[in-house]
């Protein structure tokens, strides 16, 4: 690896709005309030910040909609898209730009306004000739379930009830944060008995839409002393971009997300952990739908491939189990604004490493990873980001 | 010697049980069913898929001219074959032609057709007939009109009928019409149109022929000819002619289960007649509308040749009830329905799809020479030509693949409740092609319960998209019929 960021970028300041259907709030509302939070966490004003990257996929234009909302004076911003991993991408862009010796103190933040498109689901995504096949992003995802359950014999009750239990453990822990958009606790049968979105895939191994937006305050690592919090230090950000030929050739399985293996390999070789299931304190996954967090457990190499359902009904990934998965609730329960989600991500562990998770506090969290995934399963970006103290 | 080298059909899988329309509507029921053009379906793809039956087994590149004729052209303004000679892998130095707005537009360029090989122009011509004609709901038109479209191919040896003669007629009568602004068939009183129209002009039209060519009706095993709505005046005619019923080709058993498939009527009713003729017959074929085409064909050994064709046999038997009258009145968008809560599609961009008709409207795929792998990519947000092969890396270094006439097994589905379409649940599939190749495609043609992993389907040439007056059309699977 030519370069690494390990310990050499560290988050001293985070925001991050009430996630929902925030019909009273627009972009610009979403930007300002998870900056101010950051800010005002990192003790620092805005004229400190010297460069911003933001993550959008949606609802912004370039640099200017941050610089617009947060009347930036004169500072470089940039807008980074990369689908479903653009906030991860605003952070990786902050980190690098301080890791390279240009900055000392950048702002990083991501927010989405799902609920101005005025649909239920995902607003219309670029298809030059409309000759691409008539599925929702929860078919696209749904397709990877009816495979995973041919491939490993499960039946559809017994590959259902998996996921299912994967959502009720997501709700169980998003019921107790404040700032998720849903906080109620569900049953296996209500997952089981909820309408089918795209089979095999139901109301609740679907996350939400919802609005949100979340900010982080990045600094030079030998700087944070200066700073009131204690510091969360980046150990490992790296992205996979797919050459999207899962849907080309028949050698692709469908079971498994080959950019997360990878992005999680390269990942943990940036952060020098070689047992991820022992190393890893917690995780925030991309959990877009309930199949997606499954395969995704053993594409990170928490379970053995094949064997997430064993985990699942051990109940491993819980909050009380040795690797909690989605301690805040996951986007199953924060929803997806897509440019927010990845920062928010990293916002838990935030809270985590300083004892301040309220009801879902965990005993000395030591290292945190967060995954965020664009796109398709089978063409996807993905990024992994694992913080620790 | 010029005649008919092959033939081949094409019938919608859903047909919809008359009654239901009364049930509807109230008022009388025609016994039998109807064949019902799905949501994706249209003349242009019905004549696409009865040429790819006429054409199995036959090198497409030898054909030097595609006559589309239909009623219901989806353009005003706008040639339908120069499209369809893309799905068909047509050569691009053929003559094409759309012929339209009479019922008997079929025969007439079955007739233009043979003009043209006989004056040399050309060797091979493929004729394409195919109608969705629409009566007005609550009529008795919606009721006997039905969907379908015929193939003939026609060229100068291997002949499996020689055309010996042809006659045409040209008749002013206003019998049934729709002008530029009218969605529906219209039609005078049938008593006139029937004494004054039909039943004069198709006896004048075959006697003509008949004492043209010195030939009488005992000289022919089988006479075809198309019938109007009211089918009794069918018979009459054969009758007053001088043939006896064995010699008659019956309407009955298309108007039963199709119903009355407009200027492909008696096109199809000819290609039901070759299925049942031997070496030797003799068939006296006519069709009308403003005037009447007649022809008489003569039958060749080679008519036994086999065929890897579906044919209409084929395609009757292929069926799927539907299961109320509301789903035609939905395809059709004959009544305003609610919108689903989804984005609106983005407008079409004819120049992507001007610069990819030969992936999208062929289905052409590549082979990489390296590694070997077939690749097929839909037209998504980034791609288009491959130009890179995803397995190996070689770029540019491939040979052209067609994936349209290949079978395919179901890798993976979903039936998705949240997709904007006309017929819910969305059926996706993953397909893997026999000898290599992945692509997701729509199915159509599908009972949804019965979709599953390893289930054999085939491409078939639909409609996918309508913006601002423009047809899209692209390759969906569908279950092998």
């Amino acid at each position: 690896m030519p370069g690494s960021i390990k310990d050499r970028v560290a988050i001293v300041g985070m925001g991050c709005t009430q996630f929902g259907e925030l019909w009273g709030k627009g972009p610009n509302d979403l930007i300002l309030d998870a900056v101010n939070e950051a800010l005002a966490d990192a003790g620092i004003e805005i004229k400190d910040v010297q460069a911003v990257w933001s993550g959008t996929l949606f609802s912004g234009s370039g640099g200017r909609t941050v610089s617009e909302a947060l009347r930036l004076q004169y500072v470089p911003v940039s807008r980074l898209e990369n689908a479903c991993a653009s906030g991860h991408e605003a952070v990786r862009g902050a980190a690098y730009a301080i890791a390279a010796g240009i900055y000392d103190i950048c702002l990083a933040v991501g927010y989405e306004k799902l609920k101005d498109e005025g649909a239920s689901g995902l607003p219309g995504m670029e298809n030059r000739t409309n000759t691409h096949y008539q599925s929702s992003m929860p078919g696209v995802f749904a397709m990877m379930a009816t495979r995973y359950f041919n491939r490993y014999g499960l039946s559809p009750e017994e590959g259902k009830a998996m996921l299912a239990k994967i959502s009720v453990k997501s709700h169980h822990n998003g019921a107790m944060n404040p700032k998720a958009h849903l906080r109620r606790e569900i049953t296996l049968e209500q997952v089981l008995n909820a309408p089918i979105i795209a089979w095999p895939l139901g109301l609740f191994d679907c996350c939400g839409v919802s609005d949100g937006g979340a900010a982080a305050i990045l600094v030079r690592a030998d700087m944070v002393k200066s700073f009131p919090n204690t510091p969360m230090y980046i150990k490992a950000l790296q992205i996979c971009a797919s050459p999207t030929t899962g849907r080309l050739v028949t050698t692709y399985d469908y079971t498994h997300v080959e950019e997360a293996y990878r992005a999680g390999i390269a990942a943990y070789k940036e952060a020098s952990i070689t047992n991820p299931r022992k190393e890893i304190s917690m995780a925030e996954v991309h959990d877009c739908f309930s199949i997606t967090e499954a395969v995704t457990m053993e594409d990170l190499q928490f379970s053995p491939r094949g064997g997430v359902k064993e985990d699942v009904n051990a109940g491993t990934f819980e909050l009380t189990g040795p690797l909690p998965v989605q301690p805040d609730g996951g986007l199953k329960c924060f929803g997806h604004p897509i440019g927010a989600s990845g920062i928010r991500m990293l916002y838990e562990p935030y809270l985590q490493f300083r004892g301040k998770a309220g009801k879902r506090q965990m005993k000395n969290p030591k290292l945190a990873l967060a995954h965020n995934m664009g796109n398709e399963p089978y063409a996807p970006v993905v990024s992994v980001c694992i913080v620790g103290l | 010697m010029v005649g008919i080298m092959s033939y081949g059909a094409y019938v919608p899988w859903h047909r919809l049980n008359r009654g239901d329309c009364a049930k509807a509507w109230g008022g009388f029921a025609i016994p039998g069913e109807r064949a019902v053009a799905y949501y994706d379906e249209d003349s242009v793809t019905m004549a696409v898929e009865a040429g790819m039956d006429c054409l199995a087994g036959w090198d497409p590149r030898s054909v030097d001219g595609l006559f589309f004729a239909t009623t219901t052209s989806p353009y005003k303004e706008k040639q339908c074959s120069a499209t369809m000679a893309i799905p068909l892998d047509l050569r691009r130095d053929i003559r094409t032609a759309d012929i339209n707005t009479s019922l008997r537009a079929g025969t007439t360029a079955l007739a233009l057709a043979l003009d043209t090989i006989k004056a040399g122009s050309a060797n091979c011509m493929l004729v394409l007939v195919a109608d969705e004609r629409q009566g007005a709901p609550a009529g008795m038109l919606e009721q006997q009109i039905g969907d379908g479209a015929a193939a003939i191919l026609l060229g100068n040896k291997n002949v499996i009928a020689e055309i010996l003669g042809s006659y045409s007629m040209s008749d002013e009568l206003a019998g049934t019409w729709r002008s530029d602004v009218d969605a529906f068939v219209r039609a005078w009183e049938d008593r006139m149109v029937l004494d004054e129209g039909y039943s004069k002009l198709l006896p004048e039209v075959m006697s003509g022929l008949m004492k043209k060519s010195g030939l009488s009706p005992k000289d022919f095993s089988k006479v075809v000819f198309d019938p109007p709505g009211d089918p009794r005046r069918h018979a009459r005619v054969a009758a007053e002619l001088g043939f006896q019923p064995g010699q008659v080709q019956d309407p009955y058993a298309l108007f039963m289960n199709i119903g009355l498939t407009g200027c492909a009527m008696a096109p199809m009713m000819l290609v039901a007649a070759l299925e049942e003729a031997k070496p030797g017959d003799k068939i006296l074929f006519a069709g009308s509308g403003n005037g009447a085409d007649a022809f008489v064909l003569q039958v060749t050994d080679a008519i036994q040749k086999p065929s890897e064709r579906r044919g209409l046999k084929g395609h009757l038997e292929s069926k799927m009830a539907m299961s109320n009258y509301n789903d035609y009145l939905r395809w059709r968008n004959l009544v305003p329905q609610e919108a689903a809560s989804r984005p609106d599609k983005q407008h079409i961009r004819l120049s992507a799809l001007w610069r990819e008709r030969k992936q999208l409207l062929g289905l052409w795929g590549v082979k990489c020479r390296r590694c070997g792998t077939p690749q097929y990519d839909n037209g998504a947000a980034t791609t288009g030509p491959i130009r890179v092969c995803g397995v190996c890396l070689a770029q540019g270094d491939f040979d052209d693949y067609n994936f349209a006439r290949k079978k395919a097994t179901v890798f993976s589905f979903t039936q998705d409740n949240l997709a904007a379409v006309v017929d819910p649940p969305a059926s996706v599939v993953l397909v893997e092609f026999e000898g290599g190749g992945r692509a997701f495609f729509d199915l159509t043609d599908r009972d949804p319960a019965k979709v599953e992993i390893g289930m054999p389907v085939e491409m078939t040439f639909r409609k996918v998209h309508f913006d601002r007056g423009i047809s899209n059309y692209f390759w969906k699977a569908r279950p092998v019929r």
